[in-house]
């Protein structure tokens, strides 16, 4: 007999949720400062709470460092490089610095959970891309270690001494790999201070780092907010400055040091362009906006923020763009199905906020997508302007935001023109299918990465950095390792 | 009527990008599906299936066993629901007409000289003919690659539209045989050309061709269903044909549909599987989820 239980499925097909596991990992409550391989109480005797962004709950206390205490990390990382690591030979360098790099790729998802908690970034991508990237950097850094001499060939390549680095909320554990690697591998020691929102990834690095043995000093971390960094910057027993940060704090940290035997190296702010022509693939120029400016919710240096399309695809490129933006999931960032995270903290997301309503002040035309977002934490729409012009401030300012502005463009020569209009020169996307476009774009572009048919596509063997107000010097590849060579 | 060429309004000249369609479809692969959503997926997959036989030793007895099997997947689990349709050579539709009686489970029949479609256009629409004269719902032709790989995109959208003419009430589906095709840009023309020329479906590939419905493959089919929907309106199916196999590369598909085109594709009016050996893996886990226990494929009939 003839069965008939043909369903008709016109009940919608959903995602159930599917919450990464936070029961494997050890956060503590209160976190000290970790100085000489040891975890040392602040001589301030200040502390300061970690929220989770998607939940507005505290992870734990982090003590805050003050300038005796930035001495104090100062003068263990001096002599741990006089004493010890300058004595090493590159190939046992190399070897603590491998050893690293294993015991990350062991505790992996630990250092993911624990940056998506901290950071409120999805766990597809601090799984898939922040914790291996940043064990990558290791990996690759490790290398180098005993080949210093091939690196830079008629020199005699030689540590600059004891390096301060300073890094951003928006990549936390990758920031402190893309700083700690290279200058290992050099020969130097490090002070670290990771930003005041999301040190935690940093300090379970801290015990990575003494749990393998590294010599007590060479790296120390310190934690705390703007002050703390000062007072690294303007130690006087530091010989060379990593930044990554706003312009703002660039320029100050310049002037700071202006006139001191400090080196340094600054990665800042962007506004970068993502062109898309007439001949693009198109579909994958739509996903390529769509990693360019969403991604990390926009917290990307190198965000493509400014999107310029060839005026006779430009209705067809938005229509789809905005299609796209409906099937991202906006949401809690452990979820493994969730595309965009929470913003980075309260603050951030109020400048995103002051930025969109500068940007509807201004009469562009503003589309977000209609999906829901949760009632607690701190979350925003993704975003894009169109009817958007050069003297618009939302195409001249850095949002760090998920905030897209769209400009249409005619010619080559007029996109060009407005791609470089901007004090800024950290990156740049190219979407053709037409090769000698994209050498011809490359070439006059004055942005440090230019990205041909892809966007945000990070690797450690590749340099990165800014033309103008971007920044200088390089990271990743030969290059970063110059950064720390005399 | 039967449609014309008009090259200036149906190829969309869109060109594709490989590495770029590969990450978008890793991030498909990434998506998790888990409890109540899985049961659901692997549910609408059995009832998305076009159980297939296309053989050349193929007998009634083989026909009329997968028949019964089509709605019958397993009935020790109560709620299943039945497969989509199957799909034979037009010489079994009316064994299959016979074995199916008055049920839902609709019956394809491939056509048009399947499966390499080096004939006549005379004898492929005496073919289709026959087939849909025997009582087929559906038919599965293939369109016509050496003319295709030639350049004679014409000759190509004359034959679909012909064929869809001779199908009369039976949907088409239009099998490009994407294997055959070797690039995405081919893919995407060719999707183009059969979509314009009246396909209800467009199917990658025959079975007997690798690669057949890669993933890259069917998200370029998909979107180029997509582009026609946000033009004229209009819904055109999609059949990804040959190599899935395993429930997880299902309900991969399944997460790319509705990701794509939403889920008004999510039905067997819309959404098709054809394969032979997906349905049992996609009770096993079924069973699995029911019961907590992955069961020996011996507790599954091969039909």
């Amino acid at each position: 007999m003839a069965k008939n239980t043909s369903t008709k499925n016109t009940a919608e097909w959903n995602y159930a949720a599917s919450p990464e596991s936070t029961s494997h990992i050890r956060l503590e409550k209160k976190y000290q400062l970790f100085i000489n391989n040891e975890w040392v109480s602040p001589s301030s005797k200040k502390y300061f709470p970690s929220t989770n962004p998607a939940s507005e709950e505290v992870l734990a206390e982090i003590a805050w460092a003050n300038d005796v205490d930035v001495d104090k990390a100062v003068k263990a990382a001096r002599k741990a490089y006089q004493e010890v690591w300058s004595k090493l030979s590159g190939a046992e360098r190399g070897k603590y610095i491998y050893r690293i790099a294993r015991m990350m790729q062991e505790r992996a998802r630990e250092f993911a959970v624990i940056e998506s908690l901290d950071c409120g970034k999805p766990i597809r991508e601090s799984r898939d891309v922040d914790v291996p990237l940043a064990c990558n950097h290791f990996f690759y850094y490790a290398g180098w270690a005993d080949k210093l001499e091939y690196a830079m060939p008629h020199k005699k390549p030689e540590a600059l001494g004891v390096a301060g680095q300073i890094i951003p909320w928006n990549f936390p554990l990758l920031m402190a790999a893309w700083k700690i690697a290279p200058a290992l591998a050099a020969g130097n020691t490090v002070v670290l201070k990771p930003a005041e929102t999301t040190s935690l990834t940093a300090l379970k690095l801290a015990e990575i780092i003494k749990d393998s043995g590294l010599p007590p000093g060479v790296v120390n971390i310190v934690t705390g907010y703007g002050d703390t960094g000062a007072a690294i910057v303007n130690h006087p027993d530091i010989d060379k400055i990593a930044f990554t940060g706003s312009t703002n704090v660039g320029k100050i940290i310049q002037r700071a040091i202006a006139g001191t035997h400090k080196k340094s190296t600054l990665e800042l702010g962007g506004k970068s362009a993502n062109i898309i022509f007439d001949d693009a693939p198109i579909d994958q120029a739509v996903e390529g906006i769509v990693n360019g400016i969403f991604f990390n919710q926009g917290h990307v240096c190198c965000a493509g923020s400014r999107l310029f399309v060839q005026e006779n695809i430009a209705e067809r490129v938005i229509h789809k763009l905005k299609s796209r933006m409906e099937s991202l999931y906006v949401g809690d960032p452990l979820d493994k199905n969730t595309d965009i995270g929470a913003i980075n903290s309260k603050e951030q997301l109020e400048t995103i906020e002051k930025y969109i309503r500068i940007g509807k002040e201004e009469g562009a035309e503003i589309y977000q997508s209609q999906c829901a977002i949760p009632s607690k934490g701190y979350f925003c729409r993704p975003t894009l302007f169109t009817g958007v012009s050069q003297s618009h401030v939302i195409a001249q300012e850095e949002i760090f935001g998920p905030v897209l502005t769209i400009q249409t463009f005619r010619t080559v020569d007029e996109v060009i023109q407005k791609a470089n209009n901007t004090p800024y020169g950290l990156a740049a996307g190219v979407w053709t299918d037409k090769g000698s476009r994209i050498f011809n774009l490359t070439t006059k572009l004055r942005a440090g990465v230019v990205w041909a048919n892809t966007y945000n596509k990070f690797d450690p063997v590749s340099p990165f950095g800014g033309y103008k107000e971007s920044g200088f010097g390089r990271e990743g590849g030969v290059h970063g390792l110059g950064a720390y060579l005399k | 009527m039967i449609k014309t060429f008009d090259p200036n309004n149906m190829l969309s000249k869109i060109t594709v990008d490989k590495v770029g369609v590969e990450e978008r479809v890793a991030r498909f692969q990434t998506r998790s599906i888990k409890n109540e959503s899985k049961l659901q997926g692997l549910k609408m997959v059995l009832n998305m299936i076009d159980l297939t036989t296309l053989e050349g030793k193929d007998t009634p007895g083989k026909v009329q066993q997968m028949c019964y099997k089509a709605q019958h997947l397993h009935d020790v689990q109560p709620d299943l629901p039945t497969v989509a349709a199957v799909c034979v050579y037009p010489s079994m539709v009316s064994v299959a007409r016979k074995a199916l009686g008055n049920s839902s489970v609709k019956i394809a029949s491939v056509s048009t000289a399947f499966p390499s479609g080096q004939s006549t256009r005379e004898i492929k629409i005496s073919d289709t003919k026959f087939a849909v004269d025997q009582g087929a719902d559906e038919i599965d032709m293939v369109i016509s690659r050496g003319k295709f790989l030639a350049g004679e995109y014409a000759f190509v959208f004359d034959e679909i539209a012909a064929i869809k003419e001779a199908c009369g009430k039976a949907r088409l589906k239009v099998i490009l045989e994407t294997g055959e095709l070797s690039t995405l840009d081919n893919v995407r023309l060719a999707s183009d050309i059969a979509i314009h020329a009246g396909a209800d479906f467009i199917k990658t590939s025959t079975g007997k061709i690798q690669p057949a419905a890669t993933m890259q493959v069917t998200y370029t089919m998909l979107m180029a269903i997509k582009d026609y929907y946000d033009k004229t309106g209009i819904m055109v199916g999609m059949k990804p044909a040959g190599g899935i196999s395993t429930s997880k590369l299902a309900l991969h598909n399944l997460v790319m549909v509705k990701e794509v085109l939403g889920n008004a594709w999510l039905t067997n009016e819309w959404f098709r599987f054809g394969a032979s050996s997906l349905a049992n893996d996609v009770l096993m886990q079924i069973m699995k989820s029911t019961t907590g226990l992955y069961q020996s494929s011996d507790y599954f009939s091969i039909d």
